[in-house]
């Protein structure tokens, strides 16, 4: 998904206990706020979870949001991390149809993109990508032409980017204690 | 933390209730909560048998309010967990501590549609503060403490523990933990200073102040600090529908309740002040009307525990985060100092402002000699001859708006309704539960035909129980408020709000539950019949008022519309601007 403006990354760390997900996913049902990705992972620390989350908002409908999630008591520390303060990644995987006369040229712009092959079929192949989200729409564009039978993204996750310049991951509540 | 021999985890929870401080919870048995029931017969814990569980969430909810103690409620799974998700969405939007237990099936057997299996956890989720699914045995002393822990600290609300057949058996050491660890839950409490200082300083610029005093006075026990506080700035105070006797009706600086069905002067000193000093209060649509238009000219200071309620309606200028009785003792001191170093703007004009308003546009109504009895007449005679300090409950419609009005609150936690998910049928199982909580005190409930309907097998749990609350039921044979707004709005063709005035016969119904029935159905006989109820002690009184039907709550402002559109009484309208 390409950049935009109205697209906010919160990185979420979260107890690591069950129905955490629930909560959150309900909460933004509830406050009639949109998710436009989600990641979920273990974090270093087995007693968190970290949620990537991208939300479709205006500034002022993100305070809210933020709010709103700190008051979920599994929620221990939010982190907006602005677009050009982080450093962004997302998978993909993508099938696409390349029987033997589009195969070469199929393989030749994976190759520009450091497309991965991971599975070759009689008429189709699997591809992973991986780099900013720009760049994976980048990539499913050129190859659409070509068919695409089945693709999957994974959603965005980030980290703040290192202190070659200062660090300026903007917390947007400090942990709670 | 030191163990002390096994126990089954039914036990370990009625014990950790014990260690909890609760004297009292309100529920009704079944199946998945069956284990838990035994060892109560053993608590010193008293136990109120409800006859459906919606009441007994609404029980604790009036508990709660009346002593503010959190009000407790346990109940079985399945259908007896959705009977009580009402009362905790009301409990929620009213920010009312509550714990409620549910039993649950098995653990082993969740997931599997087993008998009287529901997901209560999910479904009370986005209407509790927080809720546990308990799975082990050993976690239960550690989940009550949190759930009591967040029930009644940082914005109070409701909390849910769902709890497992199976883990209701297991065998636990019993140990009490020594407080709780929640890394995610650390309310503030103490506003901040810079913020404060900026606050007393708007204080005392400004020329046309007005405190807009929430329902989370109520919550923070800053009711004396609310009076010191607005004694000395000499501001006057509206008092909004959750805040109802927050500060004392009869006092000079009190201008009683802004919105909707607010008296004209509330709404109009908040429309047209300079700075609203907002403690406690979230800009309900109820109060503001069409947000874009309210209270245009007016800086914002708001004092409130929940952040999120900071900027969610109205951009503050001056948001203070934290307990609304700490927050306005700072305010006190930081608006003395600012004071000493120069003279407050002069509000007389403004005060004089708002007192014509008040000799112009009062509450109005008019009953006639030999009349239709009018509600409000009712209400006031009600006033008249009850104790000062008498709590009053109220359901949910035109009787709960006159109710509001034309009481006299002049003490802290003697009102008692459901303001913000508007529950028909909270006042009887409310004034139950405030009965319960403040036996010293008399307790009535203003509740409507309609609402009555909903609730009033209650009153066998009342009589059963020996809990003499006494109700007046504004009999006006319709659901009074839809019909108001079918006449208003939808060109009187009203559309299945007819009840009848004697279908039920109240009387009757009243008698056959236990308690005394009794009917007026004019202005002559009011006081007679209240003083009647007022000396029955040993059971609970019915009375059947058939007041008018033709009456409609003024003023008002219609949905959707700005608050300087107040529709007055029609008797007043030529005084209007
Ligand atoms: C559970 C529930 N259902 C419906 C409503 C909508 N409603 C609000 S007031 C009202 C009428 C209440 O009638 P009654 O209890 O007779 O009171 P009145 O307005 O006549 O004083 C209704 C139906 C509600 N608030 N709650
Ligand atoms: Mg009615």
């Amino acid at each position: 998904m390409a950049y935009n403006a109205r697209h906010h990354i919160l990185s979420v760390l979260v107890e690591n206990k069950a129905g955490v997900l629930t909560r959150v996913a309900a909460l933004f049902s509830r406050r009639a706020f949109n998710i436009v990705s989600l990641a979920v992972s273990p974090t270093e620390d087995e007693r968190f979870s970290r949620m990537t989350i991208v939300v479709d908002a205006d500034a002022s409908p993100l305070e809210q949001i933020v709010k709103q999630l700190n008051k979920l008591i599994p929620v221990i520390k939010i982190s907006e991390i602005a677009h050009s303060e982080g450093v962004e990644r997302e998978m993909m995987l993508l099938t696409l149809k390349a029987g033997s006369e589009t195969r070469s040229q199929v393989t030749e712009l994976s190759s520009i993109f450091d497309a991965k092959i991971i599975d070759v079929g009689y008429e189709a192949m699997t591809m992973m990508v991986v780099g900013e989200p720009d760049k994976l729409d980048a990539f499913s564009d050129l190859v659409r032409p070509f068919g695409i039978l089945e693709m999957q993204r994974t959603g965005r996750i980030a980290m703040p980017k290192l202190a070659r310049q200062p660090v300026k991951l903007r917390a947007v509540r400090a942990a709670r204690g | 933390m030191k163990p002390t021999g096994k126990i089954t985890g039914a036990q370990a929870l009625i014990r950790s209730l014990e260690m909890e401080g609760v004297e009292v919870m309100f529920g009704l048995p079944g199946g998945a909560i069956l284990p838990v029931y035994d060892p109560l017969i053993d608590s010193s814990i008293r136990h109120i048998l409800v006859r459906h569980e919606q009441g007994a969430g609404h029980m604790a909810s009036g508990y709660a309010h009346a002593t503010g103690r959190p009000g407790v409620a346990m109940v079985t799974s399945g259908p007896a967990a959705t009977n009580i998700v009402t009362p905790l969405a009301d409990a929620y939007l009213d920010s009312v501590p509550m714990v409620v237990i549910t039993g649950q099936v098995p653990y082993a057997a969740i997931g599997t549609d087993a008998f009287q299996e529901c997901d209560t956890v999910g479904i009370t989720m986005p209407v509790t503060k927080h809720n546990w699914l308990v799975t082990d045995a050993r976690d239960i002393p550690t989940i009550i403490r949190e759930a009591f822990h967040v029930a009644t600290t940082g914005r109070p609300g409701p909390v849910l523990v769902d709890f497992p057949k199976d883990v209701a058996t297991q065998m636990m050491d019993w140990y009490w933990p020594d407080g709780v660890d929640m890394p995610g839950y650390k309310p503030t409490t103490k506003g901040h200073p810079k913020q404060v200082k900026d606050a007393a300083r708007l204080i005392v610029a400004a020329q046309r102040p007005v405190i807009y005093a929430g329902g989370g006075i109520l919550k923070a026990r800053a009711a004396d600090a609310l009076k010191t506080f607005a004694e000395l700035t000499g501001i006057p105070v509206v008092t909004t529908l959750m805040a109802r006797g927050a500060f004392p009706d009869k006092h000079e600086l009190c201008l009683g309740m802004p919105g909707m069905h607010g008296n004209y002067t509330a709404i109009t000193a908040l429309q047209q002040s300079d700075l609203l000093i907002t403690l406690g209060a979230r800009f309900d649509d109820r109060v503001t009307g069409k947000v874009g238009a309210f209270a245009p000219d007016a800086k914002i200071i708001h004092v409130d525990i929940d952040p999120a309620e900071q900027g969610k309606v109205r951009r503050p200028d001056v948001p203070i985060v934290g307990d609304c009785k700490q927050v306005i003792e700072e305010l006190i001191k930081a608006t003395k100092a600012e004071i000493s170093k120069h003279a407050a703007a002069n509000i007389s004009e403004w005060k004089a402002t708002i007192q014509q308003w008040q000799l112009d546009f009062p509450l109005y109504y008019e009953q006639e000699e030999g009349g239709t009895l009018k509600p409000q007449f009712v209400i006031e005679k009600l006033r008249e001859n009850t104790p000062d300090d008498c709590i009053l409950a109220s359901g949910v419609g035109q009787h709960q708006m006159w109710a509001s009005q034309h009481w006299q609150f002049n003490y802290p936690y003697t009102w008692i309704n459901s303001g913000g998910l508007g529950t028909m049928g909270y006042s009887v199982p409310a004034a139950i539960g405030a009965k319960v909580g403040r036996p010293d005190r008399m307790v009535w409930a203003v509740d409507g035909d309609g609402c009555f309907q909903m609730t009033a097998q209650e009153l066998v749990t009342a009589a059963a129980e020996r809990i003499p609350v006494k109700i007046a039921i504004l009999n006006n044979a319709y659901l009074g408020m839809v019909r108001q707004w079918q006449e208003l709005f939808y060109e009187e063709r009203y559309s299945e709000v007819y009840l009848s005035p004697d279908l039920p016969d109240y009387v009757k119904w009243a008698e056959a539950m236990g308690c005394v029935g009794m009917r007026c159905d004019n202005a002559d006989d009011v006081v007679a019949t209240i003083e009647k109820a007022n000396a029955i002690n040993d059971r609970p009184v019915v009375i059947d008022f058939r007041t008018d039907y033709r009456e409609k709550v003024y003023p008002m402002v219609a949905a959707g519309t700005s608050n300087d559109d107040v529709i007055l009484h029609p008797a007043l309208n030529e005084k209007s601007r």
